[in-house]
């Protein structure tokens, strides 16, 4: 199933700009492309990715088929508080993938 | 469709046609595209510029094309594929905790431009757009 990886620092200054990197594994069928025997492989994705720290989303993405596989998304944010960051990834079955990382502030 | 030589020739004329054409994204973009623009707008105008798009100018495959855009005080930012069989790609939103800044890896079926769309904080939009040859394309198929 679906495996997120994300790099997110530890610490940060209060106010600092991080940068933050997340990657699930994912195949990503797209609905236009075909198996060995010309049939075509239904649609399946992640639809949706979210970033939420201490309960306020930062940001989030709709994804549409022409993402690729293995789906990467990099942003930034300003980090105010000491807090968590939950990452969310919603599969078009409905499946949701979470991963959490708290960033501490100094 | 028969691919006979007439055709051929037809398609290769039509080609060197299109291909001498400047290329002005905001006036070529097709119909879905314009669509989707017009969707994610709710059919505002749009002006040009204020949007950094990085792309790489060629593309050796499709299937994985990444792409990095920064729109200061944009709240959110659609990416079209103008040239692929749906050109949705992704929509953005950002909070004001986060910079309006992005990047992804996207699927790109054939040579082609990308558009990004942004609504700035002012209810305003802007765009920019970018060509991008593939040598692969990345539809799967």
């Amino acid at each position: 199933m679906a495996k997120p990886r994300v790099k997110v620092p530890k610490t940060a200054a209060a106010g600092e700009v991080v940068t933050i990197k997340s990657l699930i594994d994912h195949k990503m069928d797209s609905g236009q492309a075909k198996d060995k025997e010309g049939n075509l492989i239904p649609r399946k994705i992640i639809n949706a990715f979210s970033a939420t720290f201490n309960g306020v989303e930062v940001m989030s993405v709709k994804l549409e088929p022409a993402i690729s596989t293995n789906p990467y998304f990099k942003f930034s944010f300003k980090v105010p508080e000491t807090g968590d960051l939950v990452f969310k990834w919603v599969d078009d079955d409905g499946t949701v993938t979470e991963k959490t990382k708290t960033i501490t502030v100094e | 469709m028969n691919l006979t030589r007439r055709n051929a020739l037809a398609l290769g004329g039509a080609a060197i046609v299109v291909s001498l054409v400047p290329v002005n994204a905001a006036f070529a973009a097709t119909d879905l595209t314009m669509a989707d623009i017009a969707a994610f707008t709710g059919g505002a105008d749009v002006t040009e510029g204020g949007i950094e798009l990085t792309t790489p100018e060629i593309a050796e495959n499709g299937n994985t094309v990444p792409i990095a855009f920064s729109a200061p005080g944009a709240k959110r930012v659609i990416i079209l594929a103008d040239g692929n069989p749906s050109p949705g790609v992704a929509t953005f939103s950002f909070s004001e905790m986060a910079i309006s800044e992005g990047s992804t890896r996207i699927r790109l079926a054939t040579t082609q431009d990308v558009i990004v769309v942004a609504e700035l904080a002012d209810g305003t939009y802007t765009q920019v757009a970018k060509s991008v040859k593939v040598t692969i394309g990345g539809c799967g198929g």
